[in-house]
Parts: structure tokens; C-alpha cells; sequence
């Protein structure tokens, strides 16, 4: 009850007196859907200028030619589809901005207009828009980007503050270099970001300050980050407690490719996430698991993005099985 | 369906869009999805199930009034396979390279739910003429729906339609995905979307008129 309460006005309406019998709901929250997502996006400025700072201006036209994108195609889809347009609730831009995140800074333009489309096109708009999406639409873009151009998408370049000769060097990502030449990189250059990567994910502390402002604000359900980033330092732990030589570290785990950034802006995305306590932690654990499997045994370095895809799909189920029993309810009572 | 109420002009054309068999009966959905990745294998499986289908339709069409009921489709069967055997063979002696292609989806013909369809909604029930009107509306329109699967999947997957480049490799990077079986779908959802988008708008005009 207390988190359903936040901003709630408090005392009720001035009833003059009478005693007004009415039903649910008593209390009122000033959050809205725009007032949220403006949120999300304004957590997701320190990331932004990270990947300015690492990637240069060209990370700032990805998220710009993204949103552009992905707000045309909500616009031409509801104008099909005869619907309210909604561009006004920022949905639409939280998705641009973290398609842009995930893809890698050299990435052609005419990519991330085909992503974005697909993403809010496909993974959006026709499920029947914001709320009816199975799958989060960023990731499932990206998922549609990973297909469609398997080469562009796994060609990183070093972020410019590396010390170097000439314009761009392509470079191996860190859980690249981990799963195909055991090597592995410095946590301080994880954590800050001065890594090969896509261009809203290498840096650990800019992601970890706008995720820690939505949870001050409390629109992030602590318990999806937790358990994410604890299933996947607890799995992955036993996989180094039982070979540190050849499995890397927790640590590593959690800061290393689109963790951090998945942890705290796609596993906790409202739609695509389970509402029950239960679920919540089922969700986010199995999700955990997945990636650290996927990460230490499948073919590709990176296991963040199906991960979540995944229990994305589970979610319906998750929700009808680990309902609440309502007070009075008999045991067998379904 | 028709029972000698129906032109054979209508009997053709209704397999060209009404009944247009992957996108308005979805049937034979099994190989508009897996050999679709290129104009030339749409249009040769397209091909081989016309001939099956007209054959089969043909024959038991003309034979319908001596198959016992319960053993019809057991029968059925018989004569299709016997029609699959022969394209299988033509194509394998005439056209190696495709029938590698295709690999096994022409044997698979013999249980795709179109040409068995046909039989139980139509041959078995309608004299020979009108079954090959049939038939070949079915089949045209089953061809022409794997052409169309065929050359979307082609020319975003590779940029070339019947191996020919049409898209320049400078500026085109080709979509890797519409030639593997994600795309597939994805072609296929598409078009049944546009299909129906069409038909629901033609209704609605009708109605108005």
C-alpha cells in the first residue's frame, strides 16, 4: 500500500461536511504517464553524456535520428489505426533513446530508422500501443537489428579518449575479449565506461545515477534491479568460486556489456514487467540466470538483451499463477 | 460452394483472391514459409503444387463416384502421392539445382492441406471441368502468393530479384533476416495484414453503394 500511496493528495476532498459512501479507488496519485516517462528520460541524461563524452557527437545524432524515428512512426501508426495520438506521453522517446543505448556508436543511420520503425511499429503499436506490449520495444528492435544486420551490430569501435593513431579503431567488446581470448579488462574502466561497447552502456556509474534517481522517485520497483543484478552476481559466482581461471568474476559480470543499463531501465519497464511481488522476483531472477548462461555457455558474448526478451514473454504467466489470494478466499477457491 | 450454381469463371477467379490460399484460407502455409527465400523456389514449388493439384483434382473429380466414402481419403492420398512422385522426379531429372533447393518440401506436397483441401471441399463433389477451373485458380493463385513472398524476401535479403541485382551493394546493406525464417513470418503476418486491410476496405465499400 505505501508505494500505490506516493503523492497521494493526503487528506480527501472537502465533502462540506456530509459523509460521502463511494467506491475504489479512495486515493489519487499525481503521477501521470507523462509526468513518469519525462522522468525516465531526464535518468537517462548522465548516460547520454557519457556516451557523448566517449563516443563523440555522432552518439548524440543516434538518439536524436531515434527518437525522430520512433515518434514518426507512433504518428503514422495511430493515424492508421484511427487512435488518439499519444506522442505527448514520452513513451515513444524513451524508446528511441534506449534503442540509440543499445546499438554500437558506428552504426549506419539508416539502421537506426529501420530499428526504431520496428520497434514501435511492430513491438509498440501493434499489440494496440502503450500497456499492450508483450515485449519490451527497444530490445525487440534491437533483437530485429541483430538479425537483420548481424555484422554492423557486432562491430565496436574504441571510445575516442583511448589514445590512438587514426579516426576509429574497431575494437572487441570486454565480454567479447572474456568469452573468445580470456581476457579480461580493468573494473575502473567498466565502471566509468572507457570501454568498447554500445553507446549507453559502458558506463556503469552514469546508468547507476539515473537509476538511482527513478528509484528516489519511485518509479522503479526495487526488487526487478535487485534481483536481476543479484541472480546474475550470485550464478555467476558460483561459476567463478568453482573455476576463477576460466569464469569471470561477479563483479565483472555486473558491470561489463548491458547489465547495468537492462537491470535498470528495461527489466523494470512497467508494461513488460510482472505486478505481483512474487512474480517480480521470479521475473527478474530467472532473468538474471538466463544472461549468465547465455553470457558463459551460448554463442554470442552478450546475454543481456534475450534474457529479458525471454521472461518478457513469461510475463502473462507470471501474473495469472502468482496472484495474491484475496482475504476471505478459499484455498482451492481459483 | 459451388454446385453447378457458379460459372467456371467464378471457379477460377476465386483462387486468385477470395479463396487466395495462404493469406485468405492460410493454408499450405508450411512451404510459403520455408521456401520462399528467393523468387525462382517460390515460383517452382508454386508450379509443382499447380500440377499436383490439377492432377489430383482431375482425377478424383472424375472418380469420385466409385471411392467408397470410407476409404476416400486413404485413396486420395494414393493418387496425390502418385502425383507427387512424378514432379519430384521431373524436377530431380529436368531441374537439379531447384529440386536440391527445395529439398524436402516437393515430397511434402503430398500432405499439404491444399491440394487435399481441394479434394474434400471440391472434387469430390463437382464434375471434372469445374474442378480444373478450380485447380488452376487455386494453383495460379498459390504460385502467385509464393512469387510475392519470394521476391519481398529476395530483394531486402540479398538485393537481387531471380539473382539479378536490383538494389546496389554501395548503399544497401542487405536484411540478413528475410532470408531466414523470422523473416519469413514476418513477410507472411504482413501480407495477410495488407490482404485483409484490403478486403475489409472493398467490404466497407460495397456496403456503402
Amino acid at each position: 500500500m505505501e508505494n500505490n500511496t506516493q503523492g497521494a493528495t493526503g487528506a480527501g476532498p472537502d465533502t462540506g461536511g456530509k459523509f460521502i459512501v463511494s467506491s475504489s479507488p479512495h486515493f489519487l496519485t499525481r503521477d501521470s504517464i507523462p509526468g513518469i516517462m519525462h522522468s525516465v528520460v531526464l535518468a537517462m541524461v548522465p548516460a547520454l553524456a557519457a556516451s557523448v563524452y566517449f563516443f563523440g557527437l555522432r552518439a548524440l545524432l543516434a538518439v536524436a535520428v531515434c527518437v525522430g524515428a520512433s515518434l514518426l512512426t507512433e504518428y503514422a501508426m495511430e493515424k492508421i489505426r484511427d487512435k488518439p495520438l499519444t506522442l505527448h506521453d514520452g513513451s515513444a522517446i524513451i524508446t528511441g533513446v534506449l534503442l540509440a543505448f543499445t546499438l554500437p556508436p558506428n552504426f549506419p543511420v539508416f539502421g537506426f530508422i529501420l530499428g526504431s520503425a520496428f520497434a514501435i511499429g511492430v513491438g509498440k503499436q501493434l499489440f494496440g500501443g502503450l500497456g499492450f506490449n508483450i515485449f519490451n520495444p527497444a530490445l525487440l528492435g534491437r533483437a530485429f537489428l541483430m538479425a537483420t544486420y548481424p555484422v554492423l551490430t557486432t562491430t565496436w569501435v574504441e571510445p575516442r579518449t583511448v589514445a590512438r593513431a587514426v579516426d576509429a579503431v574497431s575494437a572487441a567488446t570486454p565480454l567479447a575479449m572474456m568469452k573468445f581470448e580470456g581476457k579480461l579488462t580493468p573494473l575502473m574502466d567498466l565502471f566509468l565506461g572507457n570501454v568498447a561497447g554500445s553507446m549507453g552502456e559502458t558506463s556503469v556509474l552514469a546508468i547507476l545515477i539515473g537509476g538511482l534517481y527513478l528509484r528516489y522517485k519511485g518509479y522503479i520497483n526495487w526488487k526487478l534491479p535487485l534481483g536481476y543484478l543479484g541472480s546474475m552476481a550470485f550464478f555467476g559466482g558460483i561459476f567463478w568460486l568453482s573455476n576463477p581461471a576460466k569464469y569471470p568474476s561477479p563483479l565483472f559480470h555486473l558491470m561489463a556489456g548491458g547489465a547495468m543499463l537492462g537491470a535498470w531501465f528495461m527489466v523494470t519497464d512497467m508494461v513488460t514487467s510482472p505486478v505481483t511481488p512474487l512474480g517480480q522476483w521470479i521475473f527478474a531472477v530467472c532473468a538474471g540466470l538466463l544472461a549468465v548462461v547465455i553470457r558463459l555457455f551460448g554463442g554470442l558474448p552478450e546475454g543481456v538483451m534475450y534474457s529479458i526478451l525471454f521472461m518478457n514473454a513469461f510475463v502473462p504467466l507470471l501474473n495469472k499463477h502468482t496472484r495474491p489470494r484475496v482475504f476471505g478466499e478459499g484455498a482451492k477457491a481459483d | 460452394m459451388a454446385d453447378g450454381t457458379h460459372s467456371l469463371w467464378y471457379e477460377f477467379k476465386k483462387g486468385l483472391w477470395q479463396d487466395i490460399p495462404p493469406f485468405r484460407l492460410v493454408l499450405g502455409t508450411c512451404p510459403t514459409l520455408a521456401v520462399t527465400n528467393s523468387v525462382i523456389n517460390g515460383i517452382s514449388m508454386g508450379l509443382a503444387t499447380l500440377f499436383v493439384l490439377l492432377g489430383s483434382n482431375i482425377i478424383i473429380s472424375a472418380v469420385r463416384r466409385y471411392v467408397a466414402p470410407q476409404v476416400r481419403i486413404a485413396a486420395y492420398v494414393v493418387i496425390i502421392a502418385l502425383l507427387v512422385t512424378v514432379a519430384d522426379m521431373f524436377l530431380a531429372a529436368k531441374f537439379p539445382a531447384i529440386s536440391k533447393a527445395l529439398g524436402p518440401y516437393v515430397p511434402l506436397i503430398v500432405v499439404n492441406c491444399i491440394i487435399l483441401g481441394r479434394a474434400e471441399a471440391f472434387a469430390q463433389k463437382n464434375p471434372v471441368l469445374p474442378s480444373i477451373m478450380d485447380a488452376l485458380g487455386i494453383g495460379i493463385g498459390f504460385t502467385l502468393s509464393l512469387a510475392t513472398m519470394g521476391s519481398i524476401r529476395e530483394l531486402l535479403g540479398f538485393g537481387s530479384l531471380l539473382k539479378f541485382k536490383i538494389l546496389p551493394g554501395a548503399w544497401f546493406e542487405p536484411w540478413i533476416v528475410m532470408i531466414l525464417p523470422a523473416g519469413a513470418f514476418l513477410v507472411f503476418g504482413t501480407l495477410i495484414a495488407l490482404v485483409n486491410y484490403i478486403s475489409a476496405k472493398k467490404a466497407a465499400g460495397t456496403e456503402t453503394h
